[in-house]
Protein backbone atom coordinates (compact mmCIF):
# COMPACT_ATOMS: atom_id res chain seq x y z
CA UNK A 1 0.00 0.00 0.00
CA UNK A 2 0.64 3.95 -0.47
CA UNK A 3 1.98 4.04 -4.26
CA UNK A 4 -1.95 4.93 -5.19
CA UNK A 5 -1.04 8.55 -3.61
CA UNK A 6 1.33 8.56 -6.81
CA UNK A 7 0.10 10.92 -9.41
CA UNK A 8 -3.05 12.61 -10.72
CA UNK A 9 -4.94 9.29 -10.62
CA UNK A 10 -3.45 6.50 -8.81
CA UNK A 11 -4.06 2.95 -11.08
CA UNK A 12 -1.88 1.24 -8.63
CA UNK A 13 -1.34 0.54 -4.83
CA UNK A 14 0.85 -2.00 -4.07
CA UNK A 15 4.55 -2.78 -5.50
CA UNK A 16 8.23 -3.19 -4.11
CA UNK A 17 8.67 0.30 -5.44
CA UNK A 18 6.36 2.25 -2.64
CA UNK A 19 9.43 4.20 -1.37
CA UNK A 20 9.38 5.83 -4.80
CA UNK A 21 6.36 7.87 -2.81
CA UNK A 22 8.05 8.14 0.06
CA UNK A 23 11.25 9.76 -1.54
CA UNK A 24 9.10 12.32 -3.54
CA UNK A 25 7.43 13.37 -0.17
CA UNK A 26 10.86 13.91 0.64
CA UNK A 27 11.72 15.85 -2.24
CA UNK A 28 13.99 13.76 -4.88
CA UNK A 29 12.77 11.51 -7.77
CA UNK A 30 14.43 8.77 -7.68
CA UNK A 31 15.38 5.55 -9.97
CA UNK A 32 17.17 2.92 -9.17
CA UNK A 33 20.43 1.00 -10.10
CA UNK A 34 21.24 -2.61 -9.95
CA UNK A 35 23.67 -3.62 -7.12
CA UNK A 36 25.08 -6.41 -8.82
CA UNK A 37 25.16 -5.15 -13.17
CA UNK A 38 25.05 -1.83 -12.40
CA UNK A 39 21.76 -1.07 -15.09
CA UNK A 40 20.08 1.92 -14.16
CA UNK A 41 16.26 1.43 -14.61
CA UNK A 42 13.90 4.40 -15.53
CA UNK A 43 11.07 4.05 -14.37
CA UNK A 44 12.20 1.85 -11.56
CA UNK A 45 12.46 -1.73 -11.65
CA UNK A 46 12.77 -3.17 -8.32
CA UNK A 47 14.33 -6.60 -10.28
CA UNK A 48 16.92 -6.09 -12.66
CA UNK A 49 15.68 -7.50 -16.19
CA UNK A 50 19.46 -7.61 -17.42
CA UNK A 51 21.65 -9.96 -14.59
CA UNK A 52 17.52 -10.81 -12.87
CA UNK A 53 19.28 -9.83 -9.37
CA UNK A 54 16.75 -8.57 -7.31
CA UNK A 55 19.47 -6.43 -4.99
CA UNK A 56 18.57 -2.69 -6.16
CA UNK A 57 19.27 0.66 -5.02
CA UNK A 58 17.85 4.06 -5.00
CA UNK A 59 19.42 6.93 -7.29
CA UNK A 60 18.22 10.44 -7.39
CA UNK A 61 17.81 12.15 -10.47
CA UNK A 62 19.81 15.06 -10.30
CA UNK A 63 20.99 18.20 -12.76
CA UNK A 64 19.62 19.52 -15.61
CA UNK A 65 17.90 16.94 -18.23
CA UNK A 66 17.08 18.12 -21.81
CA UNK A 67 13.83 17.81 -23.25
CA UNK A 68 13.13 14.78 -26.28
CA UNK A 69 9.72 15.70 -27.02
CA UNK A 70 6.53 17.17 -25.92
CA UNK A 71 2.71 17.46 -26.38
CA UNK A 72 0.34 19.93 -24.92
CA UNK A 73 -2.99 18.63 -24.50
CA UNK A 74 -6.54 19.96 -25.39
CA UNK A 75 -8.40 17.09 -24.80
CA UNK A 76 -7.86 14.79 -21.84
CA UNK A 77 -9.05 11.25 -20.65
CA UNK A 78 -12.02 11.01 -17.65
CA UNK A 79 -10.34 11.72 -14.22
CA UNK A 80 -7.86 14.97 -16.15
CA UNK A 81 -9.94 17.42 -17.24
CA UNK A 82 -9.67 19.95 -14.68
CA UNK A 83 -6.34 19.98 -15.61
CA UNK A 84 -6.44 21.06 -19.11
CA UNK A 85 -4.18 22.12 -21.07
CA UNK A 86 -1.43 20.25 -19.87
CA UNK A 87 2.16 19.42 -21.41
CA UNK A 88 3.66 15.94 -20.88
CA UNK A 89 7.08 16.08 -22.08
CA UNK A 90 9.96 13.22 -22.30
CA UNK A 91 13.48 14.34 -20.78
CA UNK A 92 17.11 12.76 -21.51
CA UNK A 93 19.29 13.42 -18.46
CA UNK A 94 22.17 11.14 -19.31
CA UNK A 95 22.17 8.46 -21.80
CA UNK A 96 20.38 6.06 -20.85
CA UNK A 97 18.70 8.15 -18.13
CA UNK A 98 15.14 9.51 -19.57
CA UNK A 99 12.31 10.09 -17.68
CA UNK A 100 8.41 10.94 -18.43
CA UNK A 101 6.47 13.30 -16.45
CA UNK A 102 4.69 16.62 -16.94
CA UNK A 103 5.59 19.70 -17.20
CA UNK A 104 5.59 23.15 -15.14
CA UNK A 105 2.65 25.06 -16.12
CA UNK A 106 5.08 28.01 -15.88
CA UNK A 107 6.92 26.68 -18.85
CA UNK A 108 5.13 29.20 -21.84
CA UNK A 109 3.93 27.72 -25.04
CA UNK A 110 6.69 29.82 -26.75
CA UNK A 111 9.46 28.74 -24.67
CA UNK A 112 8.56 24.95 -25.18
CA UNK A 113 11.38 23.19 -28.12
CA UNK A 114 13.22 20.35 -28.03
CA UNK A 115 16.73 20.89 -26.00
CA UNK A 116 15.11 23.29 -23.06
CA UNK A 117 17.14 22.47 -19.90
CA UNK A 118 14.66 21.33 -17.48
CA UNK A 119 14.56 19.83 -13.56
CA UNK A 120 12.73 17.80 -12.04
CA UNK A 121 10.45 19.16 -8.94
CA UNK A 122 8.67 16.86 -6.88
CA UNK A 123 4.98 19.07 -6.27
CA UNK A 124 2.11 18.44 -3.70
CA UNK A 125 -1.10 18.14 -5.55
CA UNK A 126 -4.16 20.03 -4.42
CA UNK A 127 -5.73 16.75 -3.47
CA UNK A 128 -3.13 15.73 -0.96
CA UNK A 129 -1.72 13.74 -3.36
CA UNK A 130 2.19 13.87 -4.35
CA UNK A 131 4.09 13.70 -8.07
CA UNK A 132 6.83 15.43 -9.99
CA UNK A 133 7.22 17.77 -12.87
CA UNK A 134 9.81 19.35 -14.89
CA UNK A 135 11.14 23.14 -14.29
CA UNK A 136 12.93 25.44 -16.51
CA UNK A 137 16.67 24.38 -14.94
CA UNK B 1 6.74 -21.11 -49.35
CA UNK B 2 3.62 -21.27 -46.88
CA UNK B 3 0.85 -23.63 -46.97
CA UNK B 4 -1.39 -21.76 -45.72
CA UNK B 5 -4.41 -19.49 -47.53
CA UNK B 6 -7.37 -17.08 -46.73
CA UNK B 7 -9.95 -18.15 -48.34
CA UNK B 8 -12.67 -15.63 -46.87
CA UNK B 9 -13.40 -12.53 -46.23
CA UNK B 10 -16.13 -10.22 -44.60
CA UNK B 11 -16.02 -7.05 -42.97
CA UNK B 12 -19.84 -5.16 -41.53
CA UNK B 13 -19.39 -0.97 -42.39
CA UNK B 14 -17.44 0.50 -39.96
CA UNK B 15 -19.90 2.61 -38.19
CA UNK B 16 -20.07 5.24 -35.26
CA UNK B 17 -23.04 3.39 -33.83
CA UNK B 18 -24.28 -0.10 -34.66
CA UNK B 19 -27.25 -0.27 -32.67
CA UNK B 20 -26.94 -3.70 -32.53
CA UNK B 21 -24.82 -6.60 -29.95
CA UNK B 22 -21.20 -7.75 -30.13
CA UNK B 23 -22.69 -11.15 -31.40
CA UNK B 24 -25.15 -9.42 -34.41
CA UNK B 25 -22.14 -7.33 -35.02
CA UNK B 26 -20.02 -10.09 -35.98
CA UNK B 27 -22.53 -12.50 -37.29
CA UNK B 28 -22.90 -9.95 -40.54
CA UNK B 29 -19.22 -10.45 -40.69
CA UNK B 30 -18.59 -13.90 -40.52
CA UNK B 31 -21.57 -14.63 -43.11
CA UNK B 32 -19.91 -12.32 -45.39
CA UNK B 33 -16.64 -14.65 -44.89
CA UNK B 34 -17.97 -17.77 -44.84
CA UNK B 35 -20.31 -16.76 -48.12
CA UNK B 36 -16.74 -14.99 -49.71
CA UNK B 37 -15.00 -18.81 -49.18
CA UNK B 38 -17.77 -20.93 -49.93
CA UNK B 39 -17.72 -23.13 -46.84
CA UNK B 40 -20.31 -23.88 -44.22
CA UNK B 41 -19.75 -22.98 -40.89
CA UNK B 42 -20.06 -26.81 -39.99
CA UNK B 43 -16.52 -27.22 -41.81
CA UNK B 44 -14.77 -25.03 -39.31
CA UNK B 45 -12.31 -26.73 -36.66
CA UNK B 46 -12.69 -23.54 -34.77
CA UNK B 47 -12.46 -19.97 -33.70
CA UNK B 48 -10.48 -16.79 -32.56
CA UNK B 49 -12.57 -14.21 -31.14
CA UNK B 50 -10.06 -11.03 -31.45
CA UNK B 51 -10.50 -7.79 -29.47
CA UNK B 52 -9.34 -5.07 -26.65
CA UNK B 53 -10.88 -5.84 -23.88
CA UNK B 54 -13.09 -3.10 -21.34
CA UNK B 55 -15.37 -2.19 -24.03
CA UNK B 56 -17.87 -4.28 -23.23
CA UNK B 57 -19.81 -5.14 -20.26
CA UNK B 58 -19.43 -8.46 -21.53
CA UNK B 59 -16.81 -10.60 -20.08
CA UNK B 60 -14.67 -13.04 -22.21
CA UNK B 61 -16.80 -12.40 -25.29
CA UNK B 62 -15.31 -15.54 -27.28
CA UNK B 63 -18.03 -17.99 -25.65
CA UNK B 64 -21.17 -16.06 -26.57
CA UNK B 65 -19.77 -15.04 -29.99
CA UNK B 66 -18.85 -19.02 -30.50
CA UNK B 67 -22.41 -19.14 -29.51
CA UNK B 68 -24.19 -17.44 -31.20
CA UNK B 69 -22.04 -18.05 -34.87
CA UNK B 70 -23.37 -21.25 -33.97
CA UNK B 71 -19.52 -22.54 -33.76
CA UNK B 72 -19.43 -24.95 -30.50
CA UNK B 73 -18.76 -27.53 -29.94
CA UNK B 74 -15.83 -26.58 -31.76
CA UNK B 75 -12.62 -25.28 -29.62
CA UNK B 76 -12.59 -21.16 -29.70
CA UNK B 77 -10.52 -18.59 -27.45
CA UNK B 78 -10.20 -14.83 -27.26
CA UNK B 79 -7.03 -13.60 -28.37
CA UNK B 80 -5.71 -9.72 -27.21
CA UNK B 81 -2.74 -7.05 -28.35
CA UNK B 82 -5.24 -4.20 -28.02
CA UNK B 83 -5.59 -2.87 -31.90
CA UNK B 84 -3.64 -5.87 -33.39
CA UNK B 85 -5.50 -8.55 -31.89
CA UNK B 86 -6.91 -9.64 -35.33
CA UNK B 87 -3.34 -9.94 -37.40
CA UNK B 88 -2.20 -11.64 -33.59
CA UNK B 89 -5.14 -14.28 -33.92
CA UNK B 90 -3.96 -14.62 -37.55
CA UNK B 91 -0.22 -15.64 -36.03
CA UNK B 92 -2.16 -17.78 -34.06
CA UNK B 93 -4.79 -19.51 -37.03
CA UNK B 94 -1.48 -19.84 -39.42
CA UNK B 95 0.79 -21.70 -36.52
CA UNK B 96 -2.59 -23.82 -36.05
CA UNK B 97 -2.84 -24.60 -39.52
CA UNK B 98 0.57 -24.87 -40.64
CA UNK B 99 1.55 -27.16 -37.57
CA UNK B 100 -1.77 -29.38 -38.59
CA UNK B 101 -3.55 -29.26 -36.00
CA UNK B 102 -6.57 -27.50 -37.66
CA UNK B 103 -7.42 -27.19 -41.12
CA UNK B 104 -9.56 -24.56 -41.34
CA UNK B 105 -9.93 -21.53 -38.55
CA UNK B 106 -12.10 -18.42 -38.64
CA UNK B 107 -10.59 -15.03 -37.13
CA UNK B 108 -13.74 -13.04 -35.61
CA UNK B 109 -12.28 -9.45 -34.90
CA UNK B 110 -14.77 -7.01 -33.29
CA UNK B 111 -15.23 -3.51 -31.46
CA UNK B 112 -18.12 -1.97 -30.35
CA UNK B 113 -16.63 1.47 -28.89
CA UNK B 114 -19.91 3.73 -29.06
CA UNK B 115 -21.15 2.23 -25.75
CA UNK B 116 -18.63 4.67 -23.75
CA UNK B 117 -17.91 8.02 -24.15
CA UNK B 118 -14.85 9.60 -26.03
CA UNK B 119 -13.56 10.06 -22.97
CA UNK B 120 -13.84 6.87 -21.30
CA UNK B 121 -12.54 5.60 -24.41
CA UNK B 122 -9.10 7.56 -24.31
CA UNK B 123 -9.18 6.64 -20.05
CA UNK B 124 -9.08 2.90 -21.45
CA UNK B 125 -6.83 3.34 -24.10
CA UNK B 126 -4.77 5.90 -21.23
CA UNK B 127 -4.56 2.75 -19.20
CA UNK B 128 -2.92 0.89 -22.58
CA UNK B 129 0.48 2.87 -21.41
CA UNK B 130 2.06 1.18 -17.92
CA UNK B 131 -0.87 2.19 -15.60
CA UNK B 132 2.49 2.51 -12.73
CA UNK B 133 4.40 5.18 -14.21
CA UNK B 134 2.66 7.15 -16.94
CA UNK B 135 -1.12 7.21 -17.28
CA UNK B 136 -1.13 8.95 -13.68
CA UNK B 137 0.03 12.13 -15.79
CA UNK B 138 -3.00 12.03 -17.87
CA UNK B 139 -1.76 9.95 -20.86
CA UNK B 140 -3.99 8.62 -23.92
CA UNK B 141 -2.99 7.93 -27.34
CA UNK B 142 -3.40 10.49 -29.36
CA UNK B 143 -0.46 12.71 -26.65
CA UNK B 144 1.67 9.80 -27.42
CA UNK B 145 1.54 9.92 -30.56
CA UNK B 146 1.49 13.93 -30.54
CA UNK B 147 4.75 13.12 -28.98
CA UNK B 148 6.29 11.06 -31.88
CA UNK B 149 5.01 13.58 -34.29
CA UNK B 150 6.64 16.42 -32.46
CA UNK B 151 10.25 14.77 -32.21
CA UNK B 152 10.02 13.47 -35.68
CA UNK B 153 8.82 17.16 -37.11
CA UNK B 154 12.12 18.26 -35.08
CA UNK B 155 14.37 16.03 -36.05
CA UNK B 156 13.96 15.42 -39.67
CA UNK B 157 11.76 17.58 -42.20
CA UNK B 158 8.51 17.11 -41.35
CA UNK B 159 5.41 20.13 -41.65
CA UNK B 160 2.00 19.77 -39.89
CA UNK B 161 0.79 20.06 -43.63
CA UNK B 162 2.58 16.84 -44.52
CA UNK B 163 1.03 14.99 -41.73
CA UNK B 164 -2.57 16.62 -42.92
CA UNK B 165 -1.73 14.83 -46.49
CA UNK B 166 -1.86 11.69 -45.41
CA UNK B 167 -5.90 12.14 -44.19
CA UNK B 168 -6.26 14.03 -47.28
CA UNK B 169 -5.14 10.99 -49.30
CA UNK B 170 -7.08 8.63 -47.43
CA UNK B 171 -10.28 9.94 -46.72
CA UNK B 172 -10.25 10.58 -50.59
CA UNK B 173 -9.95 6.47 -51.01
CA UNK B 174 -12.41 5.94 -47.86
CA UNK B 175 -15.04 8.14 -50.08
CA UNK B 176 -14.80 5.53 -52.33
CA UNK B 177 -15.31 2.27 -49.63
CA UNK B 178 -19.33 1.75 -48.77
CA UNK B 179 -18.14 0.28 -45.54
CA UNK B 180 -15.69 3.35 -44.40
CA UNK B 181 -17.56 5.22 -41.00
CA UNK B 182 -16.15 8.82 -43.16
CA UNK B 183 -17.31 8.98 -47.01
CA UNK B 184 -15.96 12.47 -47.31
CA UNK B 185 -13.00 13.96 -48.71
CA UNK B 186 -10.87 16.47 -46.67
CA UNK B 187 -8.96 19.23 -47.85
CA UNK B 188 -5.76 20.10 -46.68
CA UNK B 189 -7.38 23.43 -44.57
CA UNK B 190 -10.02 21.18 -43.31
CA UNK B 191 -7.42 19.33 -41.63
CA UNK B 192 -4.98 22.24 -40.03
CA UNK B 193 -7.87 23.94 -39.34
CA UNK B 194 -9.67 21.19 -37.12
CA UNK B 195 -9.29 21.85 -33.45
CA UNK B 196 -6.36 20.82 -31.84
CA UNK B 197 -6.28 17.31 -29.62
CA UNK B 198 -2.66 17.07 -28.51
CA UNK B 199 -0.39 19.69 -30.73
CA UNK B 200 0.23 19.26 -33.43
CA UNK B 201 -1.99 16.93 -33.51
CA UNK B 202 -5.49 18.09 -34.53
CA UNK B 203 -8.90 15.92 -34.60
CA UNK B 204 -8.79 15.00 -38.53
CA UNK B 205 -4.87 13.92 -37.62
CA UNK B 206 -6.90 11.13 -35.16
CA UNK B 207 -8.75 8.11 -36.23
CA UNK B 208 -12.45 7.78 -35.05
CA UNK B 209 -13.48 5.23 -32.67
CA UNK B 210 -16.30 3.36 -34.86
CA UNK B 211 -18.15 -0.17 -34.10
CA UNK B 212 -17.39 -2.89 -36.50
CA UNK B 213 -16.48 -6.39 -36.78
CA UNK B 214 -14.26 -8.78 -39.38
CA UNK B 215 -13.95 -11.99 -40.39
CA UNK B 216 -10.64 -14.07 -41.97
CA UNK B 217 -10.85 -17.86 -42.83
CA UNK B 218 -7.47 -19.41 -42.80
CA UNK B 219 -7.24 -22.82 -44.59
CA UNK B 220 -4.64 -25.28 -45.29
CA UNK B 221 -3.39 -25.68 -48.78
CA UNK B 222 -5.78 -28.84 -49.33
CA UNK B 223 -9.14 -27.02 -48.05
CA UNK B 224 -7.92 -23.84 -50.14
CA UNK B 225 -8.25 -25.64 -53.55
CA UNK B 226 -11.83 -26.41 -52.74
CA UNK B 227 -12.62 -22.88 -51.72
CA UNK B 228 -15.36 -20.96 -54.08
CA UNK B 229 -12.60 -17.38 -54.14
CA UNK B 230 -9.14 -17.65 -55.12
CA UNK B 231 -6.52 -18.34 -52.37
CA UNK B 232 -4.42 -15.75 -51.14
CA UNK B 233 -1.14 -17.01 -49.53
CA UNK B 234 0.07 -16.26 -46.55
CA UNK B 235 3.95 -15.19 -47.72
CA UNK B 236 5.39 -14.20 -44.38
CA UNK B 237 4.28 -13.28 -41.28
CA UNK B 238 6.22 -11.50 -38.65
CA UNK B 239 5.52 -9.83 -35.04
CA UNK B 240 7.40 -7.76 -32.73
CA UNK B 241 6.92 -5.80 -29.25
CA UNK B 242 8.15 -2.53 -28.01
CA UNK B 243 8.71 -1.11 -24.13
CA UNK B 244 5.61 0.20 -22.95
CA UNK B 245 7.18 3.19 -20.98
CA UNK B 246 8.68 5.70 -23.29
CA UNK B 247 12.00 6.36 -20.98
CA UNK B 248 12.84 3.57 -22.27
CA UNK B 249 12.14 3.51 -26.30
CA UNK B 250 15.38 3.27 -28.05
CA UNK B 251 13.66 6.40 -30.43
CA UNK B 252 10.83 8.65 -31.01
CA UNK B 253 10.58 8.79 -34.62
CA UNK B 254 10.22 5.03 -35.50
CA UNK B 255 8.39 1.60 -33.50
CA UNK B 256 11.11 -1.43 -32.72
CA UNK B 257 7.95 -3.41 -32.38
CA UNK B 258 7.30 -2.66 -36.29
CA UNK B 259 11.40 -2.68 -37.47
CA UNK B 260 11.11 -6.46 -36.01
CA UNK B 261 8.00 -7.74 -37.14
CA UNK B 262 8.78 -6.55 -40.91
CA UNK B 263 12.06 -8.34 -40.80
CA UNK B 264 10.57 -11.33 -39.94
CA UNK B 265 8.00 -11.29 -42.36
CA UNK B 266 10.38 -10.12 -45.25
CA UNK B 267 12.88 -12.92 -44.65
CA UNK B 268 10.19 -15.18 -44.81
CA UNK B 269 8.42 -14.28 -47.51
CA UNK B 270 11.51 -14.08 -49.16
CA UNK B 271 11.18 -10.03 -50.40
CA UNK B 272 12.08 -6.81 -49.90
CA UNK B 273 10.10 -3.47 -49.64
CA UNK B 274 10.46 -2.75 -53.38
CA UNK B 275 8.14 -5.74 -54.05
CA UNK B 276 5.51 -5.29 -52.54
CA UNK B 277 2.38 -3.79 -54.77
CA UNK B 278 -0.05 -2.22 -52.34
CA UNK B 279 0.29 -2.13 -48.70
CA UNK B 280 -2.08 -1.19 -45.63
CA UNK B 281 -0.58 0.50 -42.83
CA UNK B 282 -1.36 1.33 -38.96
CA UNK B 283 -2.38 4.76 -39.67
CA UNK B 284 -3.86 5.51 -36.06
CA UNK B 285 -2.57 9.21 -36.68
CA UNK B 286 -1.06 11.02 -39.24
CA UNK B 287 1.90 10.12 -37.80
CA UNK B 288 1.67 6.25 -37.14
CA UNK B 289 1.49 6.32 -41.49
CA UNK B 290 4.56 8.62 -41.98
CA UNK B 291 6.17 6.52 -39.26
CA UNK B 292 5.02 3.36 -40.86
CA UNK B 293 6.57 4.56 -44.09
CA UNK B 294 10.14 4.24 -42.75
CA UNK B 295 9.52 0.80 -40.55
CA UNK B 296 8.92 -0.70 -43.61
CA UNK B 297 11.51 0.11 -46.01
CA UNK B 298 9.30 2.11 -48.32
CA UNK B 299 11.82 5.23 -47.92
CA UNK B 300 14.55 5.94 -45.91
CA UNK B 301 14.28 6.83 -41.97
CA UNK B 302 12.98 10.69 -41.74
CA UNK B 303 12.05 10.80 -45.43
CA UNK B 304 8.00 9.88 -44.33
CA UNK B 305 7.05 13.64 -45.14
CA UNK B 306 8.72 13.85 -48.56
CA UNK B 307 7.06 10.22 -49.53
CA UNK B 308 3.70 11.91 -48.93
CA UNK B 309 3.90 15.35 -50.41
CA UNK B 310 5.57 13.79 -53.66
CA UNK B 311 2.27 11.53 -53.68
CA UNK B 312 3.97 8.53 -53.67
CA UNK B 313 1.45 6.27 -51.37
CA UNK B 314 -1.09 6.95 -54.07
CA UNK B 315 -2.60 4.79 -56.22
CA UNK B 316 -0.30 5.02 -59.12
CA UNK B 317 3.12 5.95 -57.25
CA UNK B 318 5.85 3.93 -56.34
CA UNK B 319 4.07 2.01 -53.27
CA UNK B 320 0.03 2.93 -52.97
CA UNK B 321 -1.08 2.95 -48.55
CA UNK B 322 -4.31 2.75 -46.98
CA UNK B 323 -6.26 2.63 -50.20
CA UNK B 324 -8.86 1.78 -48.14
CA UNK B 325 -9.44 4.97 -46.14
CA UNK B 326 -7.27 3.47 -43.85
CA UNK B 327 -8.03 3.80 -39.56
CA UNK B 328 -8.08 7.64 -40.47
CA UNK B 329 -11.27 7.42 -42.18
CA UNK B 330 -12.65 3.70 -42.94
CA UNK B 331 -12.89 4.19 -39.01
CA UNK B 332 -10.91 1.74 -35.84
CA UNK B 333 -12.50 -0.82 -34.51
CA UNK B 334 -9.54 -1.82 -32.74
CA UNK B 335 -10.21 -5.80 -32.84
CA UNK B 336 -11.64 -5.58 -36.24
CA UNK B 337 -8.68 -3.33 -37.74
CA UNK B 338 -6.58 -5.88 -38.83
CA UNK B 339 -9.05 -8.20 -39.85
CA UNK B 340 -10.45 -5.48 -42.17
CA UNK B 341 -6.47 -4.36 -43.25
CA UNK B 342 -6.22 -8.26 -44.22
CA UNK B 343 -9.82 -8.05 -46.01
CA UNK B 344 -8.41 -5.06 -48.19
CA UNK B 345 -5.02 -7.10 -49.40
CA UNK B 346 -6.91 -9.93 -49.81
CA UNK B 347 -9.42 -8.30 -52.23
CA UNK B 348 -6.36 -6.21 -54.09
CA UNK B 349 -4.46 -9.70 -54.70
CA UNK B 350 -7.24 -11.31 -56.02
CA UNK B 351 -8.52 -8.15 -58.51
CA UNK B 352 -11.61 -6.98 -56.61
CA UNK B 353 -10.97 -3.94 -54.99
CA UNK B 354 -13.16 -1.92 -57.52
CA UNK B 355 -12.33 1.56 -58.28
CA UNK B 356 -9.12 1.52 -55.66
CA UNK B 357 -7.90 -1.74 -57.68
CA UNK B 358 -4.01 -1.34 -58.14
CA UNK B 359 -3.58 -2.61 -60.79
CA UNK B 360 -1.83 -6.19 -61.14
CA UNK B 361 -0.67 -6.25 -57.63
CA UNK B 362 0.59 -9.74 -56.71
CA UNK B 363 2.31 -8.88 -53.39
CA UNK B 364 1.05 -6.97 -50.36
CA UNK B 365 1.40 -6.26 -47.45
CA UNK B 366 -0.39 -5.00 -43.65
CA UNK B 367 1.27 -3.76 -40.67
CA UNK B 368 -1.21 -3.21 -37.93
CA UNK B 369 0.52 -2.17 -34.40
CA UNK B 370 -1.02 -2.38 -30.72
CA UNK B 371 -0.82 0.44 -28.64
CA UNK B 372 1.63 2.86 -28.85
CA UNK B 373 4.33 0.47 -30.16
CA UNK B 374 3.65 -1.80 -27.89
CA UNK B 375 2.84 -4.87 -30.42
CA UNK B 376 3.81 -5.01 -33.82
CA UNK B 377 2.47 -7.24 -37.00
CA UNK B 378 3.60 -7.69 -40.42
CA UNK B 379 1.75 -9.52 -42.67
CA UNK B 380 2.86 -10.24 -46.23
CA UNK B 381 0.51 -11.76 -48.76
CA UNK B 382 0.73 -13.44 -52.14
CA UNK B 383 -1.30 -14.22 -54.85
Amino acid sequence: MGFEKFGKVGFVSETKAVDFVDYLEQGKLMVTRCKKCGTIFSPPKMDCSQCLSSEMEWVEVKGKGKLITYTTLQFAPTGFDDDLPYTLGLVEFKKGLNVFGRLSKGITQDELRAGLELKPVPVRLSSGRISYEFQKA
Amino acid sequence: MSEVAIIGVGQTAFVRRCGISIQELCFEAFKEAVDDAGISPSELDGSIIASAPEYDKQRSPAGVISEYLGLTPKPTFYCESICSSSSTALKVAYSFVESGLHDVIAIIGFQKMSEISSADVQERMGRGADIMWESPFGTMMPAYYAMFARAYMDQYELTEEQLALVRVKNAKYAALNPKAAYRKEVSLEDVLNSRVIASPLKMYDCCANADGASCLIVASKERAKKAKSTPIWIAGIGAGSGSVNMARRDSMTSFICAREAARQAYEMAGVGPGDIDVAEVHDCFTIAEIMAYGDLGFCKPGEGGKLIQDKETYIGGKIPVNVDGGLLSKGHPIGATGGSQLRTIVKQLRGEAGPVQVAGARIGLVHNIGGVGLYGNVTILRR
